[in-house]
């Protein structure tokens, strides 16, 4: 695929991949083995139909190709190019055992931009059903969740605590990996199912969960409020002027426009050397913001090796092109001061890897006497967050020791009628991860309200019971709706 | 929920008004202590006000804003009544613990004046013999003392100038108010962070428990920049979801200030652009604002500075 070149493209916050040409993705389309095993499906975290929606890409069914995805899919422009494929289905597909995978990320997201260019929307026969739900966040899961129950006929209200709708696509993944076009053109796709979005409302605050159910006429609320809470280092100098999160650089220049400041009045910290702890794509994505600015030196200090970095390959891949100075196997020990306030370096000690931790990966130790000296002015945090605690500050559902949303296995939490996915229970993930949560929390709010799941009919194997009668599952409540108060 | 409509607006001096606007929902649901975040345009910045009042009734909020940089200098030229602010966000922060107190003093400082007012309130409505202590610069900036003494049961004004009750700034009234009454129970202190900051000093030897309500930069308000992180006992916090309240023993006010001047510079370019802008695109409108008197307070002030302005 071709992309703008490295030295341009770090002068702009412009698409660094520029996506398939029709032939591109024709060429690419006949890769496929459209092999029965399907390794890719499995592989997908919401099981799209991968063979299916190439092999009518390869017919030339363009629209065809569409329909397929967005049965399961409904951010395929999104989804194509923020997923890490190359641990998921890419990484699975039986081509890539001998050669490289079929670019299914490339093949999907040159399909969803079809259809915004060409304004396709798959808006499916819809039965209406006499239900409210509530969802909170516009992120991936919300929408995701919104998408279901809006198909499955409900009346749906998205609410979102900033002025724009998006959640982390909008305020966390740059323009130049994820325009905020396509964002709008996905959004204003669900619009178009009905879904109601509200933004500037921050639930819990201005009306707390259990209100939507008990006083706002919810049937059901589902809860995808992202992890936030960034995670502060505490080293010495932490708080000084010149450190910040990758979340607060990333908000101001994406979904504050900090870039285009003072058209836009939201102020950005500027930095010549900037220093970015941590090596996952929020790392990544700081580092390359940063680069476009116009930092002369961008350095990505990360205290375990290249291997273990988080980051899906491209972006470290694309990191490196434009310049970013790694510095693997490093730790920050303490920022130091400018005797004003500011950031004059940091100093650093080396370390080396030794005996696998929990995680499986090999635990960085620290080399005595290894302390050094950088010279940055600006030092961004991208090592993760804490659970937001704004949910357990308002509502009575149940949290983890960590704060994260407790729920059941069908992501129901200690509350009737109140579901919960994405970053809020599982900690940092995906926006696929998380959007295969909204989806998941979709069909079990559908088995609570009753409502048949339009999403897997007449499936004679399905979940368990095989005594379907009529494609209807006994195990679904649709006779009869108890709510438990 | 897109329309927030301004239904009224107060003009207290050259750069302190007031805007009352319509959010039922908000109304409703505030609380003394808490704060929003305010919008004005598309392309504007989000601002952190505290709510200064709320009209559960009338369906409104109240914001007092003190015109300092460029998003308050425009909003003052733009927020009309009938006119709408593009986004306003809350009620945010965790709202004050108004407790069961006997004596309570709530002193504000600046713009602190008008959110200590829903505090004052809430301790009369409890019970408490409330001590009111509000500090301006001179006679003529003083506002809201009808709603102040209708709620206090003894009510301090300081003036820097001594043109209306004790000369001097509202450590001079604390320190009336500790002289008066042994027997204060806590303090509630808002404004400028060097006035909290005096305050949290002037209460320290009397160890009489002293909250204080801080303002540092914020972008969501959410929890989720961490761009309002402060220093509270040597722990960080975050102000927006943490506070705004916390014990003004344990502030790092130092901390506080330092972190309150990490945009001066381009705050100071935004002013700058903007005022050339509007002097080019709207003569008749800067006619019509009056002018500061000295050079001095033209410029960008220094945000310990604000209590003067109130």
């Amino acid at each position: 695929m071709r992309e703008q070149p490295a030295a341009e493209r770090v002068k702009n916050f412009t698409e660094v991949a520029c996506g398939y040409s029709p032939d591109d993705a024709l060429r690419e389309a006949e890769r496929c083995l459209l092999c029965p095993e399907q390794p890719c499906v499995a592989g997908c975290p919401v099981g799209i139909d991968i063979p299916g929606f190439i092999r009518k890409l390869g017919q030339k069914d363009f629209r065809g190709a569409y329909d397929v995805l967005t049965d399961t899919n409904l951010l395929p422009a999104i989804c194509g190019r923020v997923c890490p494929q190359e641990n998921q289905c890419e990484g699975v597909c039986i081509v890539g055992e001998t050669l490289e995978p079929v670019a299914i990320g490339r093949l999907e997201r040159w399909v969803g931009d079809q259809a915004i260019a060409e304004g396709w929307a798959s808006i499916p026969y819809i039965e209406p059903a006499p239900y409210r739900i509530g969802i909170v966040g516009s992120g991936p899961a919300g929408v995701a969740c919104a998408a279901d129950m809006a198909k499955a006929g409900c009346d749906v209200t998205v609410y979102e605590a900033f002025h724009l709708p998006g959640g982390v696509l909008r305020y966390g993944i740059p323009d130049f990996r994820l325009p905020n076009e396509v964002i709008d053109a996905e959004i204003g796709r669900l619009e178009k199912l009905g879904v109601k979005f509200e933004c500037n409302t921050l639930v819990g605050r201005l009306f707390t969960i259990e209100q939507m159910v008990d006083e706002l006429g919810f049937h059901a609320v589902f809860v995808g409020t992202g992890a936030g809470y960034p995670t502060m280092l505490g080293i010495p100098g932490d708080s000084l002027n010149g450190v910040l999160s990758a979340n607060e650089l990333l908000t101001r220049c994406n979904l504050m426009r900090a870039k285009e400041f003072p058209d836009y009045d939201t102020p950005l910290p500027l930095g010549q050397r900037v220093a970015v702890v941590g090596a996952g794509n929020t790392a990544m994505d700081a580092m390359r913001v940063c680069k476009r600015l116009g930092a002369e030196k961008v350095y990505c200090i990360y205290r375990r090796s290249r291997t273990e970095a988080p980051a899906r390959a491209e972006e470290v891949h694309h990191a490196e092109e434009e310049g970013i100075e790694f510095h693997w196997l490093t730790a920050p020990a303490a920022i130091l001061d400018d005797g004003k306030g500011g950031v004059r370096g940091m100093r650093c000690i080396r370390m080396e890897l030794g005996e696998p931790d929990a995680s499986g990966r090999r635990r960085p130790v620290p080399v005595p006497g290894s302390e050094h000296d950088f010279e940055t002015d600006l030092v961004v945090f991208a090592i993760g967050t804490n659970a937001n605690p704004i949910m357990g500050q308002t509502s009575t559902l149940r949290l983890n020791k960590r704060g994260y949303i407790e729920t059941d296995a069908e992501l129901a939490t200690s509350v009737a009628g109140v579901y919960a996915g994405g970053d809020i229970v599982t900690g940092a993930a995906t926006v696929i991860e998380a959007m295969g949560a909204g989806r998941k929390a979709a069909r079990s709010m559908k088995a609570y309200l009753g409502i048949r799941d339009s999403d897997q009919p007449y499936v004679i194997d399905g979940r368990g019971s095989g005594n379907r009668m009529f494609g209807i599952d006994p195990q679904e409540r649709n006779f009869a709706r108890i709510r438990i108060a | 929920m897109s329309n927030f409509e301004i239904v009224a607006r107060e003009d207290f001096s050259d750069v302190t008004y007031l805007l009352e606007v319509r959010h039922p929902l908000m109304a409703k649901a505030a609380r003394p202590g808490q704060f929003v975040i305010v919008m004005s345009h598309p392309h504007g910045e989000r601002i952190p006000l505290t709510i200064a009042d709320f009209d559960r009734a009338k369906g409104t909020i109240t914001l007092v804003i003190q015109a300092v940089g460029k998003t308050t200098k425009e909003m003052q030229q733009s927020c009309v009544v009938g006119s709408s602010l593009y986004g306003v966000t809350g009620p945010m922060g965790i709202p004050s613990h108004i407790g069961k107190v006997k004596k309570v003093a709530c002193v504000g400082g600046g713009l602190g004046v008008a959110p200590i007012f829903p505090h004052a309130r809430a301790f009369k409505d409890n019970g408490a013999y409330v001590i009111g202590i509000v500090g301006f610069r001179t006679k003529e900036l003083m506002f809201w003392e009808d709603k102040f003494r209708a709620c206090c049961d003894q009510f301090i004004v300081c003036t820097d100038d001594g043109s209306a009750g004790i000369k001097g700034n509202v450590t001079a009234g604390i320190k009336k108010a500790l002289r008066d009454h042994p027997d204060i129970d806590e303090f509630v202190a808002i404004g400028p962070p060097i006035m909290m900051k005096g305050c949290a000093e002037a209460t320290r030897a009397h160890k009489i428990k002293t909250m204080v309500s801080l303002n540092p930069l914020m972008v969501d308000g959410t929890g989720m920049c961490g761009g309002c992180r402060v220093k509270i006992g040597g722990e960080v916090k975050f102000a927006c979801v943490d506070g705004p309240d916390f014990d003004g023993h344990q502030v790092d006010f130092d901390d506080l200030m330092t972190r309150l001047r990490r945009f001066t510079e381009q705050e100071r370019t935004a002013v700058e652009r903007w005022s050339e802008n509007c002097r080019m695109t709207n003569p008749l409108q800067t006619l019509k604002t009056r002018i500061p008197a000295t050079t001095e307070e033209a410029e960008f002030p220094d945000p310990f500075d604000e209590v003067r302005g109130g």
